[in-house]
Parts: C-alpha cells; sequence; structure tokens
C-alpha cells in the first residue's frame, strides 16, 4: 500500500508485524501496541514503532516514546475521529517528535485535518487516488484556529497560513 | 455597555452587528466551494460511493429528506444583512418552491434542492459571504445567539463577538470534525437565558468580570430521545481561555464518547456515564496538560475581531417615545402588536421589533421569497440594514427608532408579517415531520396550523398570554416539544398517527424537562385536548399567572382531567 508523506508518495521502509507474527531480528518493524514489550526486548538500536488501536490512551506511550520512532494511529472508518486527538496529544502532551502514522479507511478530505493534528505519514487505502490525496492538501491556503503544526499567523484575529 | 466599548469601526462596514469577511476570508470560502464542488462531481461520477459522500455534504448541509435534498444554510448567531436575505430570497425562487424555511437553530432551510445544482447555490452564497459550513455532519454546528444580542436592555454584554470566535474556531476544526456525533454550542451576554444554554451540548453565559468578559459553562444538556437539562460546569472561565477550555472540553468527548450506538453518542450520555465530577476531572487534567500558550485567546484577537463588527449609530428624536406613545393611543391594533411583539433596547428612543412567522393557519418558520425581499427592504429603512433570526422561528429587526415603529407595523401587515402572537399560543414552533423528514412518525405541520387557526383571536391570544407550544414528529425532538410549556410528540400506533401530549418543560433560565400528561390522542382530539388544557388553566390561574406557573403550583391531575375525564 502506497505511503504518502507531505502529499507525495514515498517509500516505505517499515514492517508491520501482526498479532502472533516472529519479529525479525533486525529492520524497523512497527508491532501492536500489545506486543510493545517484545518491541523493545530488540537492541536498542532497531528502529521500532508500535500501533495503536483508537480507544487507547496516549499516556500507555510515556515510558517506552524515547525508544520509538513511529506511532501508528487508525480510522477503522473515516467517521471514527479519535486519531486525531490521539496524534494530537502525542505531539502535544507527550512532545513526541517521530513519525505517526495513519491506517486505515481515511478519507482524502481529511488530509489536511491529519496533518494538522500533527500526523505525518499516511498509508493509502486499498485504491486511493494519490492525485485526490495531493489536491485535498493543496486546496486551502488558511486556516482558522491554533493547531500543533504552529503555523504562521494570517493577518489578524485567529487566521494562519497553511504550510 | 455593549456599543460603547466596540473599538471604531474599520471604514466600509456597515452598521451590521456581525463579523465583515475580507479578502482572505472569501478566498477561504471560495476554496470551500470549490472542494464541494469536486466531491459532488466525484459522486456523480461514482467515484465516491453515497456511505463516503454522505458525512462529505452533510458538512456541507446537504441533507437527504423524503422527497428531495435539504440545504441547511448558516446564518452565524442569527445575524443576517439585507443584501444575504436578498440572495437567500434569490435562491428560494431559482432553485426551491419561491420559499425558506426558518429553523430553530437561526439557520435557514431550502426543502426542494437538487444534487447538481448545490455547488452553484453554495457558489452564489459565497458572493454575499454566505455558506452551509457545518450546518450538519458529527461536527461544531452553527453557534446560536440571543437574538436581542447588542440591543437588549437586560444584556450584560453583546456576546457576538465571542459567538464569531467560536464560529472561526470551529470552522473546519481538524481535530473536531469527526466527533461521535453533532455538537451544538450557544452563547448568551444577559441573564435571561433567550439561547437555551442548559440545552445545549455547551453553553456559554457571558458576562463581564472583574478582569474582562468571563463565562459560565454548562455541558450535556440536550433534547431527542433522552432529554437531559445542562451541567453547570464552571463560572468565570477567563476569556483568555476560553478556547483552550471549550478544546478540552471537547477533547474529552472525541476520545470518550461513545461511538457504538448513535443515541448514546451525544456528550450529554457521557457526561451522565462519567457523572459531572469525572467529566470535570477529566477536562481539567486535559486543561492542564495543554499547551494553554498556543490556545490562549488574547485581548488583541478579540479587539481585532470585534473592529470588524458593525455598530449603529443610535440616536433617536428626544421625543420618540412620547411619539410611540401618541401612536399606541391612537390605534388599538397596533398597541396590541408593540404590547406582544417588541423588547426593550438599551438606548433611549429606541426598541426592538419581532416579526411573527406564524400567521394564523400557517407554517411555523416559513418565508417566501416576496416576504424575504419585504424583510430586507424594511431592515434597510427602520433597523440599519440588520436582520436576526429567533430560535423560536420567528425575525427581529434589532434597533428600530420608537417614533418610525407604527410606520414599520403598517408596512409589515401589507407583507402579511404583522401577527401580533410572539410568545403567546399562536407562536408555535413544529418540526418538518412527515410532510418532508424520512424519521417523522406523525405530521407536525399540519397540527401546528391546526392550533393556530383555532386561536387566531388576537383577544383570546393576549388573555391566555405567555404559552409556548412546541411541536416534534418523532423522539430526535427538533420541535423541543421536551421544553413547551405544552410539547406535543408524534409517536406511531400501529401505523396511525397519534400525539402524546408533555407539559411543564421551558427552556428558559428555569429550564425544565416535561412531562408526559397520559396516553397519545389521534390527531382530530389532539386540538380539543389542547383547548380543554387553556379553559383548565384560565378557570384555576391566580392573576397574573403564566399556564406553566399554574400547571408547576397545582400540578397534573386537574389537567389531566380536562383531557381524558371527558373521554
Ligand atoms: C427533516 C430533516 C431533519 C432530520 C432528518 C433531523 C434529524 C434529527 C435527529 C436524528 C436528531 C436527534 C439527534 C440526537 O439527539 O443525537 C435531531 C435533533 C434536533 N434537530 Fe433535527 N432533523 C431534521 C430537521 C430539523 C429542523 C428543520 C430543525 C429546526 C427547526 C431541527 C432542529 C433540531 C434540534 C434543535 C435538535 C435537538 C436538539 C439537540 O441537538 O439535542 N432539525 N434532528
Ligand atoms: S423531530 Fe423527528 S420528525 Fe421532526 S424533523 Fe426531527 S427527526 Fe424529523
Amino acid at each position: 500500500m502506497p505511503l504518502l508523506e507531505n502529499g507525495r508518495i514515498v517509500e516505505d521502509f517499515w514492517t508491520t508485524i501482526g498479532g502472533d507474527e516472529l519479529l525479525p531480528p533486525t529492520g524497523p518493524v512497527i508491532v501492536p501496541l500489545d506486543r510493545l514489550e517484545d518491541g523493545l526486548a530488540r537492541p536498542a538500536g532497531e528502529k521500532l514503532g508500535v500501533a495503536l488501536p483508537p480507544d487507547a490512551e496516549i499516556a500507555v506511550l510515556r515510558a517506552a516514546l524515547p525508544r520509538l520512532a513511529l506511532v501508528g494511529v487508525t480510522f477503522p472508518t473515516f467517521r471514527d475521529g479519535r486519531a486525531f486527538s490521539q496524534a494530537r496529544a502525542l505531539r502535544e502532551h507527550l512532545d513526541f517528535a517521530g513519525d505517526i502514522r495513519v491506517t486505515g479507511r481515511p478519507l482524502p478530505d481529511q488530509y489536511e485535518f491529519l496533518l494538522r493534528c500533527g500526523v505525518s505519514t499516511v498509508q493509502l487505502p486499498d485504491g486511493a487516488d494519490p492525485a485526490v490525496w495531493a489536491r485535498a492538501h493543496e486546496r486551502f491556503t488558511t486556516a482558522y484556529q491554533p493547531a500543533v503544526r504552529d503555523e504562521r499567523a494570517e493577518g489578524f484575529g485567529l487566521r494562519r497560513f497553511l504550510a | 455597555m455593549s456599543a460603547e466599548i466596540l473599538a471604531a469601526p474599520s471604514s466600509g462596514i456597515a452598521p451590521v452587528g456581525h463579523y465583515a469577511y475580507d479578502q482572505v476570508d472569501r478566498a477561504f470560502l471560495h476554496d470551500r466551494v470549490e472542494q464541494f464542488r469536486d466531491q459532488v462531481a466525484r459522486r456523480l461520477s461514482g467515484t465516491l460511493s453515497e456511505d463516503e459522500f454522505k458525512p462529505l455534504r452533510l458538512m456541507n448541509g446537504l441533507y437527504l429528506q423524503l422527497h428531495a435534498y435539504m440545504l441547511r444554510v448558516a446564518i452565524p448567531y442569527g445575524i443576517l444583512d439585507s443584501r444575504q436575505m436578498r440572495e437567500l430570497a434569490n435562491i428560494a425562487r431559482t432553485y426551491d418552491r419561491d420559499y425558506g424555511h426558518f429553523t430553530t437553530r437561526q439557520n435557514i432551510q431550502f426543502n426542494w434542492i437538487r444534487l447538481e445544482d448545490t455547488p452553484d447555490i453554495l457558489a452564489r452564497l459565497a458572493t454575499v459571504d454566505m455558506h452551509a459550513i457545518q450546518t450538519s455532519g458529527n461536527c461544531i454546528r452553527n453557534v446560536t445567539c440571543d437574538q436581542f444580542a447588542g440591543a437588549a436592555a437586560d444584556e450584560l454584554l453583546d456576546p457576538r463577538v465571542h459567538a464569531e470566535i467560536l464560529r472561526q474556531w470551529s470552522t473546519l476544526h481538524p481535530e473536531f470534525s469527526f466527533l461521535p456525533r453533532k455538537f451544538k454550542i450557544a452563547i448568551s451576554g444577559s441573564p435571561n437565558d433567550r439561547v437555551a444554554a442548559r440545552f445545549h451540548d455547551i453553553g456559554l453565559v457571558a458576562k463581564p468580570g472583574r478582569h474582562g468578559t468571563v463565562f459560565d459553562v454548562f455541558v450535556g444538556g440536550g433534547m431527542g430521545r433522552t432529554p437531559i437539562v445542562g451541567v453547570h460546569l464552571r463560572d468565570n472561565l477567563p476569556e483568555e481561555d476560553l478556547l483552550a477550555y471549550l478544546e478540552a472540553m471537547i477533547r474529552v468527548y472525541n476520545e470518550y464518547g461513545r461511538r457504538d450506538n448513535i443515541y448514546k453518542a451525544r456528550i450529554k450520555i457521557l457526561v451522565q456515564a462519567l457523572g459531572a465530577e469525572g467529566y470535570r476531572e477529566k477536562v481539567d487534567a486535559e486543561f492542564a496538560a495543554m499547551d494553554r500558550a498556543r490556545y490562549r485567546l488574547p485581548p488583541e484577537t478579540v479587539a481585532a475581531i470585534r473592529a470588524r463588527f458593525g455598530t449603529p449609530a443610535l440616536d433617536a428624536p428626544s421625543d420618540a417615545a412620547e411619539r410611540l406613545a401618541g401612536a399606541r393611543r391612537a390605534d388599538a391594533a397596533f398597541d396590541r402588536w408593540v404590547r406582544t411583539n417588541t423588547h426593550s433596547h438599551r438606548a433611549a428612543g429606541y426598541i426592538s421589533a419581532v416579526i411573527s412567522l406564524k400567521p394564523d393557519g400557517g407554517i411555523p418558520g416559513d418565508a417566501t421569497s416576496a416576504q424575504l425581499d419585504a424583510i430586507a427592504d424594511l431592515a434597510e429603512r427602520f433597523s440599519f440594514g440588520e436582520i436576526r433570526i429567533s430560535h423560536m422561528q420567528n425575525v427581529v429587526l434589532g434597533h428600530v427608532r420608537q417614533d418610525e415603529l407604527h410606520a414599520l407595523w403598517q408596512e409589515l401587515g401589507r407583507a402579511g408579517l404583522a401577527s401580533a402572537n410572539i410568545g403567546l399560543i399562536g407562536d408555535i414552533i413544529a418540526c418538518p415531520g412527515l410532510d418532508y423528514c424520512s424519521l417523522a412518525n406523525a405530521r407536525s405541520i399540519p397540527i401546528a396550523q391546526k392550533l393556530s387557526a383555532r386561536f387566531a383571536n388576537p383577544d383570546l391570544q393576549e388573555r391566555i398570554g405567555d404559552l409556548q407550544i412546541k411541536i416534534s414528529g418523532c423522539i430526535n425532538a427538533c420541535g423541543h416539544h421536551h421544553a413547551g410549556h405544552i410539547g406535543i410528540l408524534g409517536v406511531d400506533k400501529k401505523g396511525e398517527e397519534f400525539f402524546q401530549l408533555t407539559l411543564g418543560g421551558s427552556a428558559a433560565s428555569d429550564a425544565a424537562i416535561g412531562q408526559i400528561l397520559g396516553p397519545a390522542l389521534p390527531e382530530d382530539s389532539t386540538v380539543d385536548a389542547i383547548a380543554h388544557l387553556v379553559d383548565a388553566y384560565l378557570v384555576h390561574r391566580t392573576d397574573g399567572e403564566r399556564f406553566l406557573d399554574t400547571y408547576r403550583r397545582l400540578g397534573a391531575a386537574l389537567f389531566k382531567d380536562a383531557v381524558y375525564a371527558l373521554a
């Protein structure tokens, strides 16, 4: 599945591990939250990511965060907006600076929202047209509220320029 | 204090109490229309499934009703200018069946819209700085406000600048556009609650504090199938924390609100499940953890937005009040209309006039394109080109000179808009019901029309006094029946339309949920039953006592007998 970053398709170096798959000894892997311990047991130099289910509280990652290079958040359906809050809390409360990756079934029309909540990459759902996603990113040039991206103020009031 | 503290408006801003767009705001709206045009094209070509298109069209106010699409256009905090009203009239003429319907949330709906036309309609709305953004969908909806804001004598603070700030802040909010369920915020600046603050997901009451504006915050009120009066969450929230605190409140809801059952998804259910204390603790924890500097609302931001509001120059002649008094003495019908359809103004020589959209036997809240145009003209002539929509589905001209009120009333009469029934039994709220709505059990509109015709006599109406009838065609309660002094709820009994009566509700500062009176009635006995209730009230009331207070004093038994003993 193609991976989108800043409106462009990029190469995906990560391997996502299922519930009972064996962890490869080396290489970047994304483990499910309930296998975080297995991931942390690998050598400290190996890149580690964790996939967070929508009902998980961000705080469960607090201790492990320095070891994490990626946190995955997911949309079981586009209607379920919990991942927006998870991403924002990761950036805002835990100062997480790594990759926040979206999986599941988001819509391109949600792309700008995702970016503004601190998401960095999106694993596009099957059949998604990357051009539509890129267009969604370019649609708006201003926004009306603070977000974790700390965009530059536009004129007066609450407005800011979208990056 | 409202107008006096307003900064001098920037040049070129009309004297209307809403935010004046600039080029950046217009460019944003243009982008939004083009985005929707693209979405409609993707839907028509089949790239988007109806399931995927639905939340996108809903966030642009487009519903699929029983017979056609309905477009709900936002009227932020209920304020319009004449130019905007004329464009609404144009849209009614061009794309609908020549009328529009004002809703209980200060919006206007067009009931007969074609999907293909909606991008063009939105483009036309954008030419007058209007839109349908977030008038439906599981997002923060149009923020509603007191219809007498900035005019009322009893107001502590004009809440419209803060309503505008909330409108901007919630527009395409990145985190809160896919909440568990819709989210409604109301804001008032008067101790006399005219916005039903306690029946909203969040209700705010603004007031002057020792160091600037502060807010009392209510949460988790609502109607629908689980009517709940909102919890008083906190007092004296400082203005600079307004956005941060709302972010915290809504984030807790986004994270913990139920998503498994749409009937349990509103914030009121979460607040009930956690308890007021439990919810408050979570909000406070979030508030403490968040980057408060980022969400701070500095006074300069408030001032900058306030500077884009128009202010009317109020200078009535010194004999304005006297001349109004003279006109009232000379014309009994006018005098009656002034008694029922006006509201005291903070400025000497001015008054606010309510234009009833509840003609005898008519459909509550409907207005033809000719009436919309007439209102636009009259607003220009008599009230600085400013028009307000009330949550009672009426129209208000906020700043009318008292010496010109008689002329206004005569013009309203010519346009068929001079019904003298505000706050009386004829001022009925009714949802669209089975005539339009696919969720309905029963037709609300014909009941409203029959009641309105039955009690058309103005003497009778005035004798009955303050009495609010509210009608919903099903348990979703769009007609606020829970908050009616008399509520009427359409129910389905083996495929037949029946109506259940509730008594004792109120949406005002004495907020209460009405109690079911007894078994539901068939349509043809419902109007009679209301007449019996009114008769019983007239017999038992004490001097000056409202229906609601008689009911509260004497209880249900008497009224139950009045309706069911004869049957
Ligand atoms: C015909 C199309 C309509 C449909 C399908 C519809 C549907 C609904 C539904 C399902 C609810 C319950 C939501 C909940 O409790 O979570 C609701 C509530 C509500 N609707 Fe409507 N509605 C329609 C038209 C209207 C109109 C025309 C108005 C205004 C006159 C309106 C105002 C409201 C209000 C004020 C509430 C309840 C207050 C609250 O949010 O707690 N609706 N509607
Ligand atoms: S109360 Fe029921 S019938 Fe009336 S508009 Fe709402 S959903 Fe439709």
